[in-house]
């Protein structure tokens, strides 16, 4: 592979769920600063590989990203005129299903013929490598039927499908980073085997995972941090060079900001040791990186250590766990704070005995607040204030009916709980659970198709 | 006049949180270079500890990260079992960022770190020669 200089990889989406409108202006500046690209689309959180699984069960066709078409139509042509790169873990529970929904809507779009590969081989129940399962942690405390166990799957099948010519790379669970990883080893030639180079791409695809976090988002404290037009964020693009030094920048969009201080914010993001940051592909060592601010909107990063990847790829195991009741009522004005907090008694009072329950008073206490109430007790006396004051309630239950009696027990405040609440919303939903656990790699056989 | 001035780690410092299960990671990020010793000396593993008390933490360790100004907090068992598992509005504890930052500091007024009144605030009490006027308090 010759060197190109700079690679460039953006991100078009951070989560399931992230602004559609997001990849457009990412992928049209990859074409102005032309050379090899790729855009990356990262929507796999842990729970979200399980609510696919249950989707598919319901119908074959589905359990891929839902919305996968709405994500890709604003940019696939203009990916394929280009020559840049699609690849994202939006294949989710139907890596094959996902496959045929882009197909079609490159029918639909006009698009010239396009290769597709599809990367599987995470899912451990399918492939029945579940019995290689090490270690499981965290098992929930009324653990349920598994509904799936997948493997965090590493960058080299991808580099293998971006090698066949696939210009949309899909596939199931693959460790984030390596989504990035892939295109800018396979664009420099790099083997995955370097440590070093490997742990630059790999911090690179950390930083970008998340989309808008790196640029602006989840960042705005006002007059603290403040983030220019935070309604219309500039996604990441990180410009890579062959040496593993790269930069942060963003999409040119209106709003969004690249400094220190948001790179610092997204690096420490779900990291524990700073130093020892695993992923499938290498042991990232962040502790010797240095920033420097080299324009406007503008992050060198360089001094990303590795260390052999783990002998291990990590698992998720999503367990069915019961039903999660919630719901809420207001009371405001005169004496707002003794009716909420009488009504929740009242709930407490009518729960069945042994029922695991928590009530909130949101606007008093309630996400610093615990199961116990502590928080609220040391915190929330001040009857005085006229206040607004919502209640929660929510129960969790391994059946549905008991779950229901949150829904049912905050309703019933409208007619016999304390004068004047009202504004009840509830929820009644199933409840899944994430447990961790490892695999030997060598049990792992990621499977690449390409689909012409 | 008093020596000390309290100032919430807020005005100097940023952070965000992150999870995985029942571990609760959180940056504390010095806004400048020059406030990171003070951080560094009094955002210690005891006083997280106090600030998560009624959560009842387990092992709580420190990383620290010189060359980007910043610590690394990764709490255990704060987030009564997490996403998972909590009956928390916010299971995944990302709120929490903020609680951290609530921490107050007392800093001698003659050692008052340079640079500290560039910074602008809706809310001047936030430095008082008073320990117990201190916003959060």
């Amino acid at each position: 592979m010759p060197d190109h200089g700079t690679v460039r990889v953006g991100c078009g989406a951070g989560f399931s769920g992230d602004r559609l409108d997001a990849p457009l202006p990412v992928v049209r500046s990859l074409i102005a600063q032309g050379g090899p690209a790729a855009i990356m689309f990262e929507t796999l959180g842990e729970r979200t590989l399980a609510l696919a699984q249950l989707a598919r069960l319901e119908n074959p066709q589905a359990g891929y990203e839902p919305l996968l078409e709405r994500m890709l139509e604003p940019i696939l042509s203009l990916c394929l005129a280009h020559g840049i790169r699609i690849i994202g873990n939006f294949g989710a529970a139907n890596p094959h299903g996902a496959a045929q929904a882009i197909r079609a809507l490159g029918r639909r779009l006009g698009c010239p013929p396009f290769r597709i590969a599809v990367v599987t081989g995470d899912d451990l129940i399918a492939s029945g490598a579940i019995d290689g399962l090490e270690d499981l942690q965290g098992t929930p405390r009324q653990p349920g039927e598994v509904i799936c166990a997948n493997a965090y799957v590493g960058a080299a099948p991808l580099v293998e499908a971006l090698a066949a010519g696939a210009d949309v790379v899909v596939t199931g669970r693959v460790a984030d980073p390596s989504l990035a990883l892939a295109p800018f080893a396979f664009f420099h030639g790099w083997s995955l085997d370097d440590t070093r180079l490997a742990a630059c791409g790999t911090l690179a695809g950390h930083l970008l995972e998340c989309g808008a976090q790196v640029t602006g988002g989840y960042y705005a404290d006002p007059g603290f941090k403040d983030v220019p037009h935070p309604e219309r964020i500039g996604f990441p693009i990180v410009a890579m060079q062959a040496d593993g030094s790269f930069t942060v920048t963003r999409a040119d969009d209106i709003g969004g900001l690249v400094d220190r201080h948001t790179v610092t914010e997204q690096m420490l993001y779900e990291i524990h040791d700073p130093s020892t940051y695993l992923t499938p592909d290498v042991t990232l060592d962040i502790t010797g990186v240095e920033l420097a601010e080299t324009g406007p909107d503008c992050v060198r990063v360089e001094g990303a250590r590795g260390r052999p990847r783990p002998e291990r790829l990590k698992v998720t195991v999503s367990h069915d766990a019961g039903w999660f009741g919630e719901a809420e009522i207001s009371y405001a004005g005169p004496n707002a704070l003794a009716r909420a907090r009488l009504a929740m008694d009242v709930v407490r009072r009518r729960m069945p005995e042994g029922v695991r329950m928590r009530a909130d008073l949101v606007g008093v206490a309630s996400v610093f607040n615990d199961d116990a109430g502590e928080w609220l007790d040391r915190h929330g006396a001040d009857p005085l204030a006229m206040r607004d004051v919502r209640l929660r309630v929510a129960v969790s239950a391994p059946n549905r009916a008991v779950a229901a009696r949150a829904p049912e027990e905050v309703l019933a405040l409208y007619c016999a709980g304390p004068a004047g609440g009202g504004g009840v919303r509830s929820s009644l939903r199933r409840r899944i659970s994430t447990s961790s656990g490892y695999i030997r790699r060598e049990l792992v056989r990621p499977l690449v198709e390409i689909l012409e | 006049m008093s020596g000390f001035v309290e100032l919430p780690l807020h005005r100097i410092a940023h952070g965000r949180a992150g999870d995985k299960g029942d571990r609760l990671n959180i940056s504390v990020i010095a806004y400048d270079a020059a406030h990171y010793p003070l951080i560094r000396d009094q955002v210690t593993v005891e006083r997280v500890a106090e600030l998560f008390a009624h959560r009842r933490p387990g092992h709580i360790e420190r990383f620290e990260l010189p060359r980007l100004w910043a610590l690394n907090f990764v709490i255990d068992d704060v987030l009564e079992g997490g996403v998972n598992d909590a009956l928390n509005l916010d299971g995944h504890g990302k709120t929490h960022s903020f609680l951290l930052l609530s921490m107050m500091l007392r800093v001698p007024r003659d050692g008052l770190p340079a640079g500290l009144a560039a910074f602008s605030t809706p809310d001047a009490s936030h430095v008082s020669s008073n320990p117990h006027e201190g916003a959060g308090s």
